[in-house]
């Protein structure tokens, strides 16, 4: 895990993940394709980071220690200063019933695991086009 | 005009009779009292002292005015009796000798002069009619002259009488007279006596009878009245005016009653008549009787007695009245009994009427026939079994005396007469009070209980049969629950077990997923070049790698639909489609698919295809499904999908046609079942997860269609999806 180069001014995107190579396959490909990328393990730290670096779109594992990606949309959603941050949620639940409850804890879009990284940064980049679309 | 000769005095023959013979004459004479008598001694002393063969008194009776015989000599009682002549008749000859006071000579009638006949006027002679016939005769009247005004109190008729004895002839016929009148003069005087009497208690009578009597003339003038009829019809002129007046309308009402009934003829005739009572002005109203009475020659009279009968009239009235409303009453009270007995014997069950004695007073029909031998028929037996009802009735009754209670009830067995079959009756008795709170009566209704206790007796089988029913009901009830039960322990193990099955898919499919997730991510990482450039073979070999990570993660993906159909789990949303436009939608999608090959695809959709109401996404997968398996299985030749509809069906299909390989038969029949793809290793080649078709259909059953399928091994396919225009799936 590599902390990002706040340097320029690519999209900072918060990547929230248990499993540690799930955290550095969406990172170093994120990274690698011009994003700067921090990452949490647990929901608590992916709220601490989030409300540190306010980071421009958050990929949410939902299965996480501590704080479920679930519990942690909710409070990333209820608050101010996060409340506009898209939240991508990351599920190998498949069934519709967790792609609903996450659409309900205020996730922005699902995706579901296995997914191909560049599939995945295209829905990063769909969102973030959304998100200055709407602000 | 009668020729008289004139009584010749001769000289006395016999030189007359001595004195001593006229004493015992005078004498005898005096001695007598009777009229008849004297006559009779008058005349024997003449046949023996004139010489009188045959004689006749005759004496004159002054009520009949007539010369009537008394008595004769030398003739028979008859003559006497038959001889009588009209004093009227002042002509006849012997009623002229009567006046003349002389004695009067008739001759014979072969003389010429002095007959004994009549001179009639016409020069004919007729013999006088007399006792002495046509023998010459001497009248000679009794009595003298102006003794008894112009004529004598009789004639003696003397025939043979001696010329010598005229003298003493006369002197005889003188006394006769004088003694006849003497006599006669006492009788009528002691008869004066008499009669005043018996008229003062005639009138007595007449009077001491209230009830009124009158005797009336011919003309209707009262002759004699008693006080109640001379209160009714006489009033002098110090009453008043009004009774006056009143006994004025009597007379006139009285008289014409009087005529009216009196001109029927000669009994007595009974008549009412209403009268004005004078004193008290009131109606009275009389029968009257009235008999004719003869009041004196030639004229009948009337008695009319008169009874008030007002009272009695009032009372017959009233009576009538009473009578009436008897009548009437007696109507009604058969009316009255003629309704009971209809009810009575109208009345099915029997009814019986006992007095206080218990003796039956009253049955209708039904009872007769069981109690009564005439109605039951005249076997003995029948006459057995009445008298056994008889003794089973009375023993009831006995009870219903003992009880002291108005009511009485019991179940009694009798039998039928007839038949001699048992009735079991239900008999209830009810005893009727006067108004003094006597028994007066026992009525007793007999209700056959043969049906009842036949009810009963079906009642308690259908009971049993019924309680029978009802444990094999709760048997099989029980039976039934025990099996829901099981039934439901196995839903809810099998709903478990699914639910685990489903659970379990989703834990495999999620733990799958993960490691997947790595192998494709560095995969990709490596092929994107991401750790650095890739020599040629390393790049293949990654690529197949990624290549069959994809393969495995379709594979994940189907079964996780096919666990969500089969468990039910899989969300249906209904809503309007188009399926033209959904049909583009799927070409557009599978172009890519379609650039890779040299396959004509066409499409085809026929004109007016309605909307269906169905599940948008679930249609879309299953065509996208059949027309990559089209694609993926047809190297060469042609793919169709043709849209069709016929007006006014409830169906809509879509066929996806191909020129492919083909299905065998024998692989048609399990082409659904998963995983079971005709051809793995070409599915292998081209992607498939063999589970495509399986969820085609089960997705199609749930959206109430199926799919069906033509094919010939070698020649291609047909699968045709048909779907309902509405889709009840929810």
């Amino acid at each position: 895990m590599s902390d990002p180069q706040p340097t320029d001014t690519a999209p900072l995107v918060l990547v929230v993940d248990d499993v540690a190579h799930g955290r550095e396959i969406f990172a170093e490909y994120l990274e690698f394709r011009g994003f700067r990328v921090a990452t949490a393990a647990d929901g608590l730290e992916a709220l601490d980071k989030a409300f540190e670096l306010l980071p421009d779109i958050i990929l949410m594992d939902l299965s996480l220690p501590q704080l479920d990606g679930w519990e942690a949309t909710r409070r990333l959603k209820g608050d101010d200063r996060t409340r506009t941050i898209p939240i991508i949620a990351l599920t190998a639940h498949a069934l519709a019933s967790a792609h609903d409850k996450a659409m309900a804890a205020g996730c922005d879009s699902v995706v579901t695991k296995p997914c191909i990284p560049r599939d995945l940064e295209a829905e990063v980049r769909r969102q973030l086009a959304a998100r200055s679309g709407r602000s | 005009m009668a020729r008289v000769a004139p009584f010749t005095a001769t000289p006395q023959v016999r030189g007359g009779v001595g004195s001593r013979a006229r004493l015992a004459l005078v004498d005898s004479l005096l001695a007598e009292q009777e009229v008849r008598p004297c006559a009779v001694l008058t005349l024997r002393w003449l046949a023996r002292h004139a010489g009188i063969e045959r004689g006749l008194c005759a004496v004159v009776e002054s009520e009949s005015a007539r010369l009537v015989g008394l008595t004769g000599l030398g003739l028979s009682l008859a003559s006497v009796d038959a001889f009588s002549l009209e004093l009227n008749d002042r002509m006849h000859p012997l009623v002229v000798a009567l006046a003349a006071f002389e004695p009067v000579s008739f001759s014979g009638p072969s003389e010429a002069s002095g007959a004994s006949g009549v001179n009639t006027g016409q020069g004919m002679r007729q013999p006088l009619d007399t006792p002495l016939g046509a023998e010459p005769f001497v009248a000679v009247p009794l009595a003298g002259p102006g003794e008894s005004g112009d004529i004598g109190p009789g004639l003696l008729l003397l025939a043979g009488m001696d010329a010598a004895a005229e003298e003493d002839t006369r002197w005889a016929a003188e006394v006769l007279g004088a003694r006849l009148q003497s006599l006669w003069f006492r009788r009528s005087q002691v008869d004066e006596r008499r009669y005043k009497r018996e008229q003062s208690w005639l009138f007595g009578v007449i009077n001491a009878v209230t009830d009124p009597i009158l005797l009336t003339d011919s003309e209707g003038r009262i002759l004699v009245a008693n006080g109640s009829a001379e209160m009714l019809l006489t009033a002098d002129d110090q009453k008043s005016e009004g009774r006056r007046r009143a006994v004025a309308l009597n007379n006139m009402l009285f008289s014409a009653s009087i005529f009216t009934s009196s001109s029927g003829g000669g009994g007595p005739t009974r008549h009412e008549l209403l009268l004005v009572d004078p004193t008290e002005g009131q109606d009275l109203l009389f029968e009257v009787m009235s008999t004719p009475v003869k009041i004196r020659v030639g004229e009948t009279g009337t008695v009319s007695v008169l009874r008030n009968v007002t009272d009695l009239r009032r009372a017959t009235d009233e009576i009538e009245e009473n009578y009436r409303r008897l009548r009437i009453a007696e109507a009604e009270t058969r009316a009255e009994r003629d309704r009971l007995d209809l009810i009575l014997n109208s009345a099915l069950d029997p009814i019986l009427v006992t007095d206080p004695s218990g003796n039956i007073v009253l049955m209708n029909p039904p009872a007769e026939r069981m109690f009564t031998v005439s109605q039951a028929g005249n076997s003995d037996e029948a006459e057995r079994r009445v008298r056994a009802n008889d003794a089973v009735f009375t023993s009831f009754m006995s009870g219903l005396y003992a009880s002291q209670s108005l009511r009485w009830r019991g179940e009694l067995s009798l039998i039928d007469p007839k038949s001699g079959a048992t009735v079991p009756v239900e008999a209830i008795s009810g005893k009727v009070l006067s108004k003094h709170g006597e028994d007066t009566a026992v009525v007793t209704i007999l209700h056959d209980l043969t049906e009842a206790v036949e009810k009963q007796h079906l009642y308690e089988q259908v009971k049993r049969h019924s309680e029978e029913l009802r444990e094999k009901v709760r048997e099989a009830t029980a039976e039934l629950a025990e099996q829901n039960e099981l039934l439901r322990r196995q839903a809810f193990q099998l709903e478990q077990a699914s639910a685990a099955k489903s659970q379990f898919l989703a834990n495999v499919s999620h733990e799958l997923r993960t490691p997947l997730n790595a192998i494709i991510g560095y995969t990709h990482l490596l092929l994107e070049g991401v750790s650095g450039d890739l020599n040629r073979p390393q790049s293949e070999k990654l690529g197949r790698l990624e290549s069959n990570a994809r393969h495995l993660l379709s594979i994940i993906n189907d079964l996780l639909d096919l666990a969500r159909i089969e468990s039910g789990k899989m969300p249906v949303q209904l809503e309007r489609v188009l399926l033209q436009e959904l049909i583009d939608e799927v070409m557009t999608e599978v172009e890519p698919l379609i650039d890779g090959t040299k396959l004509t695809v066409t499409r085809n959709i026929s004109a007016e295809v309605p909307e269906i109401h169905t599940d948008r996404q679930k249609v879309k997968q299953i065509v996208l499904n059949l027309l990559s398996n089209a694609l993926k299985f047809t190297p060469t030749g042609s793919v169709s999908i043709r849209l069709d509809y016929e007006p006014g069906k409830e169906w809509i299909s879509v066929a996806v046609a191909d020129t492919g390989i083909g299905i065998s038969e024998e692989n048609q029949k399990t082409i659904f079942e998963a995983f079971q793809q005709a051809d793995s290793s070409y599915a292998r080649r081209t992607g498939g997860t063999g589970l495509g078709l399986t969820i085609c259909r089960r997705l199609a059953s749930i959206l109430d269609g199926q799919i069906t399928l033509v094919s010939k091994l070698g020649e291609g396919s047909t699968f045709t999806l048909v779907l309902p225009r509405q889709s009840r799936a929810s």
